[in-house]
């Protein structure tokens, strides 16, 4: 069972997660998923949302299914190129957005996470 | 697959549900959520063929609900119904004879699933055990509609998710609809595509799960404590 939060979409949570797999080299381009009954056992989470959740990510062409043998990893690296950038620039414009609620500037912003790189950036 | 037209109860004079309505699609999982005293029982029940409607009428498949349903309907009720001498072989041979749909190599997968000692007396199972041997007595059987009152009520939490492993694993998605009654809706929150809302004998909604989280950013626990606020 995996801990999601209850009120946003789950099938978009487990794309989320599954995407983030694939751009860290947890799951490998080509390599099969589990299932989908497989997989909703192992989240805990009903079945036609773990479909939901696979055909999402067809659509995103970040996985094929194929007939008969199931849900794989795209082996197009572009595809994953782009997915790994796409998640950098949600990181990003998440930061930014909260940075500037907070009233910060953009030259304090940019020292900021310098500083904090300078810092922390080993660990 | 399963329709609720206009059904009225009574208990003694006073109402359990009250003309409610609703229908329910092949190959889903419902919630049906409610106080205690709401109805979600009675309504069970009524699908199950074991309590008559006073007025309108349930369809299962197209037939009248009436006490044969219960070769296409398989329901764990919210009591214990064992027999203390009984062992779990006995209980699972004791099912076999009296449902035609009852699959005893299912049975049998179930209970190592579970961790069910075959050769334990129901007396000396504890209160986790007898829950978890009630599911297997449910998902043994093929029958098209299964339903569950309650089935959480007062096990811990390894219980609780054992149950919900055990309805993953087993449930024939495809083919078996399922409607979980229960006031314990963080358990099922994950295994749910549609709630229903009994409150006073009355549907006061039904809704898609996602469709909540997705357009009012709403979990269903959320939800519920609005609509019964």
């Amino acid at each position: 069972m995996e801990d999601f939060q209850a009120s946003k979409p789950i099938y978009m949570q487990i794309v989320d997660k599954i995407s983030h797999q694939i751009v860290r080299g947890d799951i490998k381009p080509g390599e099969k998923l589990p299932s989908v009954r497989e997989m909703a056992i192992k989240t805990g989470v009903n079945p036609n949302t773990i479909q939901r959740t696979y055909s999402e990510m067809e659509r995103m062409e970040i996985v094929e299914s194929r007939r008969g043998q199931g849900t794989f990893v795209t082996e197009v690296n572009e595809v994953i190129v782009d997915l790994k950038e796409k998640l950098q620039t949600d990181m990003i414009a998440a930061f930014v957005h909260n940075m500037k609620e907070l009233g910060f500037t953009q030259e304090e912003m940019l020292k900021g996470l310098q500083n904090y790189i300078d810092r922390e950036g080993g660990k | 697959m399963i329709k609720v037209e206009e059904v009225s109860k009574k208990y003694g004079g006073e109402a359990a549900v009250e003309g409610i309505s609703f229908s329910l699609e092949k190959g889903k999982i419902y919630g049906f959520i409610g106080p205690n005293g709401s109805g979600k029982s009675t309504t069970l029940k009524m699908i199950a063929g074991l309590v008559f409607p006073a007025s309108g009428s349930i369809t299962v498949n197209g037939k009248k609900v009436e006490r044969k349903i219960a070769k296409e309907v398989a329901y764990l009720s919210e009591l214990d119904f064992f027999y203390p001498t009984f062992t779990v072989k006995d209980m699972i041979a004791f099912s076999a004879t009296q449902f035609p749909d009852f699959n005893m190599d299912r049975a049998n997968e179930l209970l190592a699933f579970m961790k069910l000692d075959p050769k334990k007396k129901l007396k000396q199972l504890s209160k986790g055990n007898r829950g978890r041997l009630k599911l297997v007595l449910t998902l043994a059987r093929t029958a098209p509609v299964l339903l569950l009152d309650e089935p959480f009520s007062g096990l811990d939490p390894m219980v609780r998710e054992s149950i919900v492993k055990g309805l993953l694993s087993y449930i024939d998605f495809n083919e078996q609809t399922v409607v979980i009654a229960t006031h314990e809706i963080d358990e099922i929150e994950m295994l749910l595509d549609e709630v229903i809302a009994i409150q006073n004998g009355q549907i006061v909604a039904v809704e898609n799960v996602e469709e909540l989280r997705e357009s009012k950013g709403l979990s269903v626990l959320e939800w519920m404590k609005k609509i019964f606020a």
